[in-house]
């Protein structure tokens, strides 16, 4: 993998991951550190396993049966994920995700906001009302919303969806916001939503994205990652990546030569 | 899209290409010109300054719509950006190579056996400058942009020494002061042209080593790019 020296607090470390679908191995010994409070791009052509990294941030992958996987990923207290005594589910309240496609529930604007919360046994309406508000206004969606909060969230539209997926992940207060292709569904101008709310979430979670938009990961990254055939072929700074990449196959596909 | 992109860049480099070779064919000219005060030669390159003035438009246009079009990144927006930069500084070597022009129109009216300086000697300097710049441009080859960055400095020297002897003879009470006046002012415009022509060489390393090398020495420059 090619690496210019570079230096920042990491949130998790990712050490000689291997994961197999059945016997079919998808990813092959990936090294990354996963940086503090930034917004980390992985970029590469379909099927070159930058979702299937993304999945085994927050163990995603065990929900499918057939995955197995080796190597460590430590979060920054020195953890690691896959520690047979990590509670998975916990996990998951640290390291939220926002799928490409988003995916209220059938309940109200409310409900959807809260839904962690409750299940983790929260029911004060005072601290639910809080984190609600607290919630739609990190991501970007509370002015237009304020008003509705007791309508079905499914009346919202596909960029108003996808932010109330951010504010859903958000309000069980994670570490890390796993995200998708979170706008790949998404007209222009809901994506520049989108992508001005990833910025603002910046320095307060740590982000990692994943996108097909190779402008998007320039524009919104701190950090891109290339993956290609399983393997982490470059990381480094975004703006390095985009104008002077030090790979050969990153230059390649990023000048849209391949893929 | 991106086969779109690589022919607009070709289309390019071609345009580059061609206004380097005219800006470069009217710099030996032009120093020919000096040196024989040659004025028919001079009232060309000054008749043709709005033609590559034009070209210059043209290629910005061409580097703009590119950038806005394709936003092309890595190697693809290093050439676009250095050929935007390269294009201008070409268009100010050829600015400099009229004003070389016109002084020699007003050399033509003074009465002057030949050059009291080593007017030729520094042109040539120039002129192989100019033209390693634009080698190196061609052949993507940042060792001999370095070598060029390298030379300046003699060039530097000449030009000082030439201002130098010009105002010994303005003290020592020369009565050709017109004459030590224009070449001075010849003098400089060629280390002005050196200076471009670095710039150009700077252009290129940027280029293909992908590090911006502006205001600093490049002896011992270490190409480290190696992939």
């Amino acid at each position: 993998m090619t690496q210019h020296k570079i230096q920042f607090s990491p949130v998790m470390r990712v050490r000689g991951l291997d994961l197999y679908y059945g016997t079919a191995q998808a990813l092959f010994s990936v090294d990354m550190d996963i940086p503090k409070h930034q917004v980390t791009a992985l970029i590469g052509p379909s099927g070159c396993g930058k979702s299937t990294f993304l999945r085994c941030l927050n163990r995603m992958n065990d929900l499918l049966g057939s995955v197995s996987i080796q190597g460590k990923i430590e979060m920054d207290d020195g953890t690691d994920i896959y520690d047979k005594h990590q509670d998975p589910i916990q996990l998951r309240r640290q390291v939220g995700m926002i799928f490409q496609k988003s995916n209220p529930f059938p309940k109200t604007i409310y409900e959807n906001v809260v839904y962690g919360l409750r299940i983790a046994g929260v029911n004060d309406k005072k601290t639910l009302d809080q984190v609600v508000e607290s919630s739609l206004t990190r991501a970007a969606l509370w002015d237009e919303v304020k008003d509705r909060l007791d309508q079905s969230a499914l009346g919202l539209s596909g960029g108003q969806m996808q932010r109330l997926c951010i504010a859903r992940a958000v309000a069980v207060g994670p570490e890390i916001l796993l995200m998708d292709e979170p706008c790949s569904a998404l007209d222009p101008k809901s994506t520049a939503k989108i992508e001005d709310l990833i910025l603002e979430l910046r320095g307060k979670y740590t982000i990692v994205i994943v996108t097909h938009n190779m402008q998007q990961a320039s524009r919104v990254s701190d950090y891109t990652g290339f993956f290609y055939e399983g393997k982490l072929i470059e990381f480094d700074r975004t703006q390095q990546i985009f104008t002077n990449p030090k790979n050969q196959q990153t230059e390649d596909y990023i000048t849209g030569r391949f893929g | 899209m991106t086969i779109h992109l690589q022919k607009e860049i070709e289309k390019l480099k071609t345009m580059i290409l061609s206004m380097s070779a005219r800006v470069e064919k009217n710099f030996h000219d032009i120093a020919e010109a000096v040196v024989k005060v040659d004025v028919e030669t001079a009232q060309r390159i000054i008749r043709e300054e709005k033609e590559i003035n034009s070209i210059e438009l043209e290629v910005e246009e061409e580097c703009l719509k590119c950038l806005a079009l394709y936003q092309p990144v890595a190697v693809d927006l290093r050439l676009i950006v250095a050929i935007l930069k390269i294009n201008n500084e070409l268009e100010r070597i050829n600015d400099f190579s009229v004003n070389a022009a016109e002084r020699v129109l007003d050399l033509s009216g003074l009465a002057m056996e030949s050059s009291p300086f080593d007017i030729r000697g520094m042109a040539d300097k120039v002129g192989r400058m100019l033209s390693m710049s634009l080698d190196a441009l061609i052949n993507m080859d940042p060792q001999m942009a370095v070598e060029v960055c390298n030379l300046d400095d003699q060039v530097d020297e000449i030009n000082k020494t030439i201002f130098q002897q010009v105002i010994a003879q303005l003290k020592a009470g020369s009565p050709q002061v017109e004459m030590l006046l224009l070449f001075s002012s010849i003098s400089r415009y060629l280390e002005r042209i050196a200076d471009l022509a670095s710039n150009i060489a700077e252009d290129v390393v940027y280029l293909v080593e992908g590090e911006i090398v502006r205001h600093q020495n490049l002896e011992g420059y270490d190409f480290h790019k190696g992939r």
